[in-house]
């Protein structure tokens, strides 16, 4: 396979009342497996939207984005969620735990989703290479900040995704903390050889990829590759 | 579907952070899932009981009857097959009870031979039901003898004769404390009857005999093979042990099928409260749905896991429900006992416990599907942004509804037995729904449109709580309106039945009637009557005849001729007919000419038919119809239609003769009069009884007397299931109160950190159950206005004077409770330092 997420002339329209708003325009790249890439500008240039669609959770207006060799617009919002749970990892700025489930349950659910049986040590495993082997039975609310981003990260590898979604990873932590959830990401990435998709206002975090792409006003602006070692940590 | 066991546990872990919150969703349902299992376990016993004590209700093994004397015929044969008899005359009279001097309309049963054969006539003293036939005894009713402080021992006059009263009735076979209160019994011997000189002519006498068949014979064939082609030969009615098993089980369950209508009420109620408190939790879940989504689960998984938990918190619910049910169980027998012939045995039924939690579950379930569809929109984009999304339409919820609909008609229809009815009851509870809800939008939209934004702080923030997001006031409207709804119907159309008959008898009306008068009384009667003060209103003249022939063709013939449609009660009753020359203020001619009287005897005879009796005999003006005036035929045709106004206290006539054919005939006469106070009437009552004891007299006081008993017990039963709705809507208002909770725990505290105090917050929230309650009740109250109308109007045929009274008190009642709850409920909000509950909630 050549490519694991081809976005091929995608734009993104919103409807609101009589007015349309175009927040993408006529996006094309194309990202090889197992390398690292940061999607960064303004607020309000389309990263997440960006970042959405590549990874299924909505429809482009026009264009087409293939992900692992599929082309998400021919696929119902049931099949998108087959592939996300098979091949695809989510971080996000706000955590986003389920907030019924404790540590270890949030982290079982994608494999459980996947119909696997005994799932209990490889969950274990993962919180324990987080960090948070003794943490395991609390809910998100009795964790911090980090932690929960931990158990995050926990559970986006959990089901050995090809790729990886990170929106804002560390832009709800602080500089200390979001340092160490920074290099869990990318040690965790190396080891297992996923692709990072990541979108960032944080220049340092983007300099630490392979490649960035620049949104503006909705169009891509940039596309510079680097030569940067993702192994490296601060 | 994929993977149950997976959907099970999220389910299960999902429910733990929301246990007390499902448990209030849940206790929503429990009071109309146990008013159910109570009255259908109730029902159960009640069937049961009917089945295993037939025999003991009919007291004998087949019961005979009649407006004639029972042929000797048919004792002789009933006699050739070894069959016991036993013999009873039944007429309403007046009795006097000369301790007190109190007079009272009864009902007179002379009885002789073994009657009961089954079962028993319970009596104080014990032996005073066997011996009261030896000697010049009366049985007489329990209720008449507290009415007038007779004891065992006095005596009272029955006719010409004066009994001792051997003791008091507590129970006959196959009566209610209901039927005697309208017509109280009062046992003699058959032997005496002769000597009472009650048996005159014009007296209504109901004709019975109970058979017991000889030993060892098989029940069922020996009365389908025997008995049946003879009875079935004379002109006799008769109830055998399975007629009379089913007409008591088709009143019972009448009964029961109307209030179970009352609990399912009562737990639709509690299910619109699911419906509503769940719409809520959906809203709390969207983003863990969303973040399921985004792990992989398909849309479906997210409903289901869901689902499962409203599954498991209705089935708690209803085992909950059917549990209390069966304990509400043990005190219905003391809720019914007056409508009850029997005591009742209570054993616990498995089939309503089964059939209330499958009920309990299909209408949570059905009513959860409302919110829980919007599941199924949920898109994962919202993970990444909160952003808003215009609500998508969504066709199932039509179907969900079409459900709803169709499982209200079906559990109706199955209760009503008749698909008008049930069709009637499902578009009534829509119909209510819809009037409150749109009641509360049209509020909710005036508040906003015309805030009063000149008003006080307190006011304000208290009416815009009507309307903040996630509001449940248009559920509480529709939860608490229809129990008022309930509750204030019942006690306006109770006032409405009272009134009328009250008004029935409105200045100059008589409200007094003497019947049974015979021909040599009418003289000396009326002189007492004047003498006493009181008007002759009318003094009418009644000649009894049966019908021979009809258009050319006699009974007999039409009887066998089942393609007429002639009702068999025209053709078989004993017509009580008047002649006059004038139509009174209660008739209006409709058809025809009204003929007053015929000149010569060789002239036709035009008589003048009720609507109703013309129709069910299918004549026209001037088809021929034929009497048999006590042995002579008498050939008339029919010269007009009347409508009748049945409802006044007035002596109205199926049949009126014009004057010049009946005047000989033997009759007998009715008076009607009218009283200003009640002791004038007793005074006058007791003159009368005393010197023909054998007139009888209804009295309005004595109707309205017995109408108020009779409604106060009924109304009882009502009461107490509409007390399940109004229950249901106060759990549907706690559960409300408390699901917003975290709303107002915020609110409370931003206003208390900017500087508001305890008590103003307080009245805001007292201000919001104000406003809720007041909206709540008074719409509610209009539902009940309008129905109390549509029965006045459709129903009673009355005058609709709304009771505002009643009103008033329904709305200050149901508006102070729900304040009350209101703030009972909000006590945590306030009472607690902001940043304690901040912690602890959040």
């Amino acid at each position: 396979m050549s490519s694991i997420l081809l976005v091929n002339h995608v734009s993104k329209t919103y409807q609101s009342g009589s007015k349309s708003l175009t927040v993408l325009n006529d996006i094309n790249f194309e990202i090889k497996p197992g390398s690292s890439v940061a999607i960064v500008g303004p607020s309000g240039s389309g990263k997440t939207t960006l970042l959405g669609l590549c990874a299924g959770l909505d429809g482009a207006s026009s264009g087409n984005i293939i992900l692992n060799g599929k082309s998400l617009d021919q696929l119902s919002e049931d099949e998108r969620a087959a592939i996300r749970n098979q091949h695809v990892g989510f971080i996000f700025q706000s955590f986003n735990l389920l907030p019924t489930l404790t540590a270890l349950e949030n982290v079982m659910v994608p494999l459980e989703l996947l119909g696997k049986k005994n799932v209990k040590p490889q969950a274990l495993e993962l919180l324990e290479k987080v960090g948070l082997g003794d943490r395991i039975h609390h809910y998100p609310a009795q964790l911090s900040g980090g932690e929960q981003q931990r158990v995050s990260i926990a559970r986006a590898f959990a089901n050995q995704p090809k790729i990886l979604f990170a929106d804002e990873p560390t832009g709800n932590l602080d500089e200390e903390t979001g340092a160490v959830i920074e290099n869990l990401i990318f040690n965790l990435n190396k080891e297992s050889g996923t692709t990072l998709v990541m979108v960032t206002h944080d220049g340092e975090l983007a300099q630490r990829t392979n490649r960035i792409l620049k949104l503006k006003g909705g169009k891509l602006a940039d596309d510079s590759q680097q030569n940067s070692n993702i192994s490296n940590s601060h | 579907m994929q993977n149950i066991s997976w959907l099970l546990k999220m389910a299960w872990r999902d429910s733990r952070k929301n246990r007390s919150r499902l448990f209030l969703f849940m206790s929503s349902i429990v009071l109309g899932i146990a008013a159910l299992v109570a009255i259908n376990s109730f029902g159960d016993n009640l069937t049961t009981q009917i089945n295993s004590e037939a025999k003991e209700l009919l007291g004998a093994d087949v019961e005979i009857e009649s407006r004639n004397p029972i042929p000797d015929s048919l004792r002789q044969f009933l006699s050739e097959l070894n069959i016991e008899q036993s013999e009873e005359l039944s007429f309403a009279s007046m009795v006097y009870f000369p301790n007190t001097g109190g007079t009272r309309l009864v009902n007179i049963r002379a009885v002789e031979g073994d009657y009961p054969f089954y079962g028993q006539i319970v009596t104080t003293p014990k032996q005073a039901a066997e011996e009261f036939y030896l000697q010049n005894n009366a049985l007489v009713d329990q209720s008449l003898m507290l009415q007038f402080n007779a004891k065992t021992g006095d005596s009272v006059k029955v006719g010409d004769l004066s009994f001792l009263i051997a003791g008091e009735v507590n129970k006959t076979p196959g009566q209610s404390a209901i039927t005697t209160t309208v017509a109280p019994p009062v046992f003699i011997p058959l032997s005496q009857l002769e000597s009472t000189g009650l048996l005159q002519t014009g007296s209504r006498i109901n004709y019975k005999l109970y058979i017991k068949f000889p030993e060892g014979v098989n029940y069922t064939t020996f009365f389908k093979e025997k008995l049946e082609p003879r009875l079935e030969k004379e002109e006799v009615r008769y109830d055998d042990v399975e007629e009379r098993k089913e007409e008591l089980g088709d009143a019972y369950s009448d009964l029961t099928g109307f209030l179970n209508l009352t609990a399912f009420i009562a737990l639709l109620l509690g299910c619109m409260g699911v419906a509503s408190s769940v719409q809520v939790y959906v809203k709390e879940k969207v983003q863990s749905v969303a973040i399921l989504r985004c792990l992989g689960a398909s849309s479906s998984q997210g409903v289901w896991i869901y689902l499962i938990q409203i599954f498991f918190m209705g089935l708690i619910g209803s085992l909950i429900g059917a549990a209390l049910g069966t304990v509400i169980q043990y005190y219905l027998p003391q809720l019914f006992k007056d409508f009850l012939p029997f005591e009742i045995e209570l054993f616990i039924s498995g089939f309503a416990i089964l059939q209330g939690v499958v009920i309990g579950v299909i209408t949570s379930v059905l009513f959860a599907l409302f919110p829980l569809l919007q599941i199924r929109k949920i898109s994962p984009l919202k993970v990444l942004r909160a952003s808003f999304e215009p609500e998508q339409k969504d066709r199932m919820k039509y179907f969900v509804f079409f459900l709803v609909v169709l499982f209200i008609f079906g559990f109706s229809f199955s209760q009503l037995r008749d698909w008008q009815n049930a069709l009637v009851f499902t578009i009534g509870l829509i119909l209510s729904a819809l009037i409150l809800f749109g009641v509360g939008k049209l509020i909710i939209w005036l508040v906003r449109r015309y805030f009063p934004t000149g008003s006080s702080f307190v006011v304000r923030q208290g009416l815009a709580n009507l309307y903040r997001p996630n509001n449940q006031t248009l559920i509480l409207v529709i939860t608490i309106g229809i129990g008022t709804a309930l509750i204030t119907t019942l006690l306006l159309s109770q006032d409405l039945l009272l009134n009328k008959v009250k008004m029935s008898s409105s200045a100059n009306q008589p409200n007094m009637v003497l019947f049974d008068i015979q021909e040599h009384q009418v003289n000396e009667l009326t002189e007492m009557t004047i003498a006493d003060s009181l008007p002759v209103i009318q003094q009418v003249p009644i000649v009894t005849m049966r019908l021979a022939s009809l258009k050319g063709r006699s009974v007999d013939e039409l009887k066998n001729d089942t393609t007429t449609n002639i009702k068999n009660w025209v053709l078989n009753r004993e017509y009580r007919v008047t002649y006059r020359d004038e139509l009174i203020e209660s008739e209006t001619l409709i058809e025809g000419e009204f003929q007053g009287e015929v000149q010569n005897s060789n002239d036709s005879i035009f008589v003048s038919l009720d609507k109703g009796l013309s129709e069910d005999m299918k004549v026209d003006i001037g088809d021929p119809i034929t009497f048999n005036v006590q042995g002579a035929m008498i050939k008339t045709y029919v010269g007009s239609i009347r409508e009748i106004d049945w409802q006044r206290v007035q002596t109205n006539f199926l049949v009126l003769f014009p004057e010049g054919v009946l005047e000989e005939a033997p009759k007998f006469h009715v008076l009607l009069t009218r009283y200003e106070d009640v002791n004038q009437s007793a005074a006058y009552q007791q003159k009368i009884v005393k010197k023909f004891p054998n007139i009888s007299i209804i009295d309005l006081d004595l109707i309205l007397k017995t109408l108020d008993e009779v409604l106060g017990k009924i109304s009882f039963i009502i009461q107490f299931m509409a007390f399940f709705s109004i229950i249901t809507g106060i759990i549907v208002l706690i559960g409300s109160v408390s699901i917003s909770k975290f709303q107002r725990i915020q609110e409370a505290v931003l206003l208390r950190t900017i500087g508001a105090s305890k008590k103003q917050i307080i009245r805001i929230n007292l201000m919001e159950y104000f406003f809720l309650g007041s909206i709540a009740s008074l719409t509610g109250i209009f539902i009940a206005l309008l129905a109390t109308w549509a029965l006045a109007y459709f129903s009673f045929e009355t005058a609709f004077v709304p009771n505002f009274g009643g009103a008033l008190v329904a709305y200050i009642a149901i508006t102070g409770l729900t304040v009350l709850i209101g703030l009972m409920n909000s006590r945590s909000v306030v009472n607690k330092p902001p940043l304690e509950i901040l912690r602890k909630e959040v």
